[in-house]
């Protein structure tokens, strides 16, 4: 979708302002938002393209003016209330419950194995791939010059819009992997070979706007792009 | 149209914990979980674990080699790898060609020898700013001025592929053990928005 998550080339969006230090969580909930991801995976909320997706549908304003894990959050209750495991009328009610009770304790955990803790640290040290074989040839070649579709999609995809119409040269071919255009939008892995296609800045940019001395490269699903003509 | 009112933090801490209370009694989540997590990535996954594998790539070009072959199985063989890294890539900088990493539509980053990615890396200003004036914000927002005759390479990490920089060796490290040498790596340099340090 043409949304506001798609922010590769916007300007005026003001100082980025780097800390040079700062802790891993900035406050005690963000701990607790981070972990509600990947349980909330194993609880077949999601998968991490449909998680992107539920990010992705954040109102533009909101997006913009809240932070990382607020956008977690939220794609969690986006999935949760689809799915029938978060009713948002009771999400409502213990909100306002542990505003007005802060230090309200939550309730006592059911796991007397330890197996969520067990998830975590598998996890952790095992993710996810993303990579599939499904022996499909790959239609295009290290050195190919591509240009990418300029269509825009509704739904999820990571076709950014700085790079629709442009061309580059594939720099590195992954295998296939899943699709996020159709897995984000609930229609299976569907796998697709991935490149790395690098572009000039002249290119993406303009000659007049363009730095000098510059490249982007950005990782395309096989049915992004296609032979360049010129 | 006026602006959603901005939820203040008391109000998100309410609303995690409102989740998570549900969670809980479903029994998809406790607060165990919660503190193993936190554990992990405030002591065990951080850019402590990218610096070691840099130093090992610095003094052994063999398994620098397989690092710049495969980043994943190189990285394993120390022991360091999974979630967010399932498919890293290393970037190596050269006199030629210096590298920055970013995530234009969201904030994907390699965990696993990076750890989670700071504030600034999430926001919307770098996301925007990475690819549009790389050398600009490596000079003005992080003070890192790369000279024009490098070009400089930025990787919008846009699929699951993991980038991230293989910086170059400091000069006036010969005979630097590995330990010693991992202290010269910083996280940025990492990220590539900024300098290794310069030995002692």
């Amino acid at each position: 979708m043409n949304g506001i998550h798609d922010l590769g080339g916007r300007d005026g969006m003001g100082a980025i302002n780097p800390t040079p230090e700062e802790p891993v969580w900035k406050a005690e909930w963000e701990k607790h938002a981070h972990t509600l991801f990947p349980l909330a995976f194993r609880a077949g909320f999601f998968g991490v393209d449909q998680f992107r997706f539920g990010m992705e549908q954040i109102e533009p304003i909101e997006y913009l003016s809240s932070t990382y894990y607020e956008h977690w959050v939220h794609s969690v209750i986006h999935h949760g209330v689809r799915h029938n495991q978060l009713d948002p009328a009771e999400i409502e009610k213990r909100t306002q419950y542990y505003l007005e009770n802060p230090d309200a304790p939550l309730p006592e955990g059911k796991d007397p194995d330890g197996e969520l803790t067990a998830f975590i640290d598998w996890a952790v040290a095992n993710g996810v791939a993303a990579g599939r074989d499904t022996g499909k040839k790959p239609k295009f070649s290290v050195g190919d010059r591509v240009t990418v579709v300029a269509d825009a999609p509704k739904g999820h995809t990571r076709k950014a819009g700085y790079i629709r119409g442009k061309t580059g040269v594939i720099d590195l071919a992954h295998g296939e992997m899943i699709y996020p255009d159709t897995a984000g939008n609930d229609r299976g892995e569907a796998p697709e070979h991935v490149y790395t296609v690098r572009f000039t800045n002249e290119e993406l940019w303009g000659a007049e706007e363009a730095e000098p001395n510059g490249s982007i490269t950005f990782d395309v699903w096989e049915p992004y792009i296609v032979p360049a003509t010129s | 149209m006026s602006a959603p009112e901005r939820a203040t933090q008391a109000e998100i801490a309410a609303r995690v914990k409102a989740i998570e209370s549900i969670m809980i009694e479903k029994g998809l989540m406790t607060t165990e979980a919660v503190d193993r997590l936190a554990e992990i990535y405030e002591n065990e996954v951080g850019p402590q674990l990218g610096a070691k594998v840099v130093a090992k790539a610095w003094s052994d070009p063999d398994f620098k080699k397989r690092l710049l072959a495969n980043a994943s199985t190189a990285c394993a063989e120390l022991g360091i790898g999974g979630l967010q890294g399932e498919d890293m890539v290393a970037v190596e900088d050269t006199d030629d060609v210096h590298h920055v990493i970013v995530c234009t539509l969201c904030s994907c980053y390699p965990w696993p020898v990076l750890g989670l990615p700071p504030n600034w890396y999430k926001m919307p200003q770098y996301r925007a700013a990475m690819v549009r004036s790389p050398r600009r914000v490596l000079r003005e927002e992080f003070g890192y001025d790369v000279p024009e005759s490098v070009e400089i390479r930025v990787w919008d990490s846009s699929s699951e592929l993991r980038y991230w920089v293989l910086p170059q060796r400091p000069a006036g490290t010969d005979g630097l053990s590995e330990d010693e040498l991992a202290a010269l790596v910083t996280r940025d340099s990492m990220i590539g928005v900024g300098p290794t340090k310069a030995p002692a």
